[in-house]
């Protein structure tokens, strides 16, 4: 169940941002991704999760265990809460979702129909949906957003339960969420551009 | 030390670099451009001005001179997109993509003069502009599918996604153009002549006016590959602008 | 994959999903037909299976540029493509969802508009089993133009551009069945050759869309 990521380097828009990353990810440790906006933290994570191929280097550990949350949820409008998580419950092959409202506190919310929540809420059951994906390594961007106090401490309390089962993570925040974790800088990893001269395929 | 077949290979996909690809297209392209015209110059005066009248459609038909070789090239141009397009989505070569873009806008011109000269000629000969002829109709489609893959390429900014996609859509569209293709054929059998050329003797156009033809298509041969190595150069320099641009950018942003 | 098509058809029937935007185009194309073309009964009725099937074509065609775009907003997509079905299987049910919302009810209701045109007697059957036949195929192809266009500003007017040339064999066999049926003559090869497209885009076409969807979500 471990993560390992050697000599990665990641491009976006055909540009290379990151070079030379490597890491392990443990299971039932967390690990916090820093760096400057625009850095390609997002790039990293898409290309972990499969979404967009890598340019070199080996991510292995990966293939159908990531739970992915982007910038935005997945969420239907239309759809009561319980109706969005017992959908992505089904997609993912599990069943129960009443854990994952009472982790972030959605029982209330649960007959409510999404497009009817305030962001914070939707974020929360946008959170929430990582739990129901049974998948042992969560990947979240910016997963605080439009967060409250209270419900940043309900996230921070559903991670440390997924570490304590076993699980993983690897967060691209900017908040101290109060966990145990390493951090990762990735701005020492920014990738220099390419020598003008070399015209090549990549026209770079 | 002989020469093994993958260094022949490795010479042949050298080409596909843009640096070597412009510096020996720009020594080509002077000679092409003189070759295209003097063909075409030969090719057409010859067929328009000293061959007889057919006993049958009289000088119309000395339109084939540019009827034939345009519908030839339409045809063709689709197909030299289609393979470029494939060598793209498997050797991920920009020169092959950036040439298939080149290509497209050559090939509705040829599918253009293709139905203009087609209207023109049916006019004398069916008593009207426009029939829903197999071949006719066929084109019209074919002029369709190239105004909708010049349409995706100027949609996508992102120019390794455009070339992806295109890439996918000219093979899709192949498979429809050519049941399109069969289609129309089940669906209106036609006024239109046989093929003009065909290795069947009996039924090919006289020697007379065969010969003036394989000119004139030789002519037409010479300017598409002239116009699509002249466009992809130009495309060359627009893809690399772009990526310094772009890399330009990436460096301001580090600097903040 | 179950779970994803009752999504799909939830969110098409609850309030804002589109349901029956598909079928009420439909009518008023066919009743705008006799406006532009005359009353005469007989020319109705030569030129209704060609109308009923062009109606329907556009009908589908109006419905694609939601198909993918509003799960490609909302992220929906994203996680689809992390998610442990195969792109490929997403595609085929959306293509699915989107046939039992907009290909199936123009089925149904193409007859009961073909009396609106005078569609001579025969033809009923021959319109219903050519469009049930068909229609399947309008919608993968529409998804795979919609998988194409899905990252774009304004990808409906391209999508259009895009999907109509590919929808030109479907159109000339399922039309070529109904118009046959219509008039009594043998339809048995346009009815095979629609089935053999079917059949081949159904099978092929989802490949295709996958592919073009992974480019787009790059």
């Amino acid at each position: 169940m471990t993560l390992t990521v050697s000599d990665l380097s990641i491009a976006r828009g055909g540009l290379p941002v990151l070079e030379g990353l490597s890491f392990v990810l443990e299971p039932g440790r967390a690990l916090i991704l820093r760096g400057p906006n625009g850095i390609g933290k997002t790039t990293l994570l898409r290309t972990l999760a499969g979404l967009q191929p890598a340019l070199t280097g080996r991510i292995e550990g990966a293939e159908d265990r990531i739970a992915y949350a982007a910038h935005s949820d997945g969420i239907k409008p239309t759809l009561s809460v319980t109706e969005n998580l017992a959908f992505w419950a089904s997609v993912f092959g599990t069943r129960d979702i009443a854990p994952a409202l009472d982790a972030f506190a959605l029982n209330d919310l649960a007959g409510r129909f999404a497009g009817n929540l305030s962001a914070g809420q939707k974020r929360r059951l946008g959170l929430a949906r990582m739990l129901v994906t049974g998948r042992p390594i969560w990947m979240l961007d910016e997963p605080t957003v439009s967060l409250d106090r209270d419900a940043v401490a309900l996230f921070a309390d559903a991670v440390r339960a997924h570490l304590g089962q076993g699980g993983s993570a690897l967060i691209a925040t900017h908040i101290d969420l109060g966990l145990e974790a390493e951090v990762l800088e990735v701005g020492p990893y920014k990738a220099a551009p390419p020598p003008l001269d070399d015209f090549d395929g990549g026209f770079l | 030390m002989p020469m093994s077949r993958t260094d022949k290979a490795n010479t042949f996909w050298s080409y596909a670099n843009p640096k070597k690809f412009l510096a020996t297209t720009e020594r080509m392209l002077p000679v092409l451009w003189v070759l295209a015209f003097a063909c075409l110059a030969i090719g057409l005066v010859w067929g328009f001005f000293f061959t007889p009248d057919d006993y049958r459609q009289g000088s119309t038909v000395k339109i084939i001179y540019l009827h034939v070789p345009s519908a030839l090239m339409a045809i063709n141009t689709w197909l030299m997109m289609l393979v470029t397009s494939l060598i793209w989505l498997i050797r991920r070569h920009h020169v092959s993509a950036l040439a298939a873009r080149a290509a497209a806008p050559v090939g509705i011109a040829f599918t253009l003069i293709a139905l203009v000269t087609g209207a023109i000629w049916g006019q004398p000969m069916w008593g009207t502009w426009w029939a829903w002829d197999p071949r006719l109709t066929s084109f019209l489609i074919l002029f369709l599918f190239y105004l909708g893959y010049v349409a995706l390429w100027e949609a996508i900014d992102d120019p390794d996604t455009a070339a992806d996609l295109t890439s996918v859509l000219c093979l899709v569209g192949s498979v429809f153009a050519l049941l399109s293709r069969y289609a129309v054929n089940f669906w209106n059998q036609g006024l239109h002549q046989g093929a003009s050329l065909s290795l069947d003797k009996e039924t090919n156009v006289a020697d007379v006016f065969y010969q003036p033809l394989l000119v004139a298509i030789a002519g037409f041969v010479l300017l598409f590959v002239a116009l699509v190595f002249y466009r992809t150069g130009t495309e060359i320099r627009a893809r690399r602008i772009k990526a310094l641009l772009a890399r330009e950018r990436a460096q301001e942003g580090m600097g903040r | 994959m179950i779970a994803l098509l009752l999504r799909d058809l939830r969110l098409a029937f609850r309030a804002g999903g589109g349901f029956g935007l598909g079928l009420a185009f439909f009518l008023i194309v066919t009743v705008l037909v006799p406006f532009s073309v005359g009353p005469q009964s007989d020319l109705l009725a030569t030129i209704a299976p060609g109308v009923l099937w062009l109606g329907a074509l556009l009908a589908c065609l109006l419905s694609l540029d939601r198909l993918l775009a509003l799960d490609w907003e909302d992220g929906s997509l994203d996680l689809l493509a992390t998610a442990p079905l195969p792109l490929e299987a997403t595609v085929s049910v959306k293509a699915l969802a989107h046939w039992i919302t907009t290909g199936l009810p123009l089925v149904l209701a193409a007859p009961v508009l073909g009396v609106l045109l005078n569609l001579p007697g025969p033809g009923f059957s021959w319109l219903l089993v050519s469009l049930l036949l068909g229609t399947p195929a309008l919608s993968v192809i529409g998804t795979f133009g919609a998988a194409l266009t899905v990252g774009l500003k304004r990808g409906g007017l391209l999508l259009s551009l895009l999907v109509l040339p590919l929808y030109v064999p479907t159109l000339i066999f399922g039309a070529e069945v109904a118009r046959r049926g219509a008039v009594g003559m043998e339809t048995s090869t346009p009815l095979l050759l629609l089935a053999g497209i079917t059949a081949g885009a159904v099978a092929l076409l989802p490949f295709a869309s996958a592919a073009v969807l992974r480019v787009n979500l790059r």
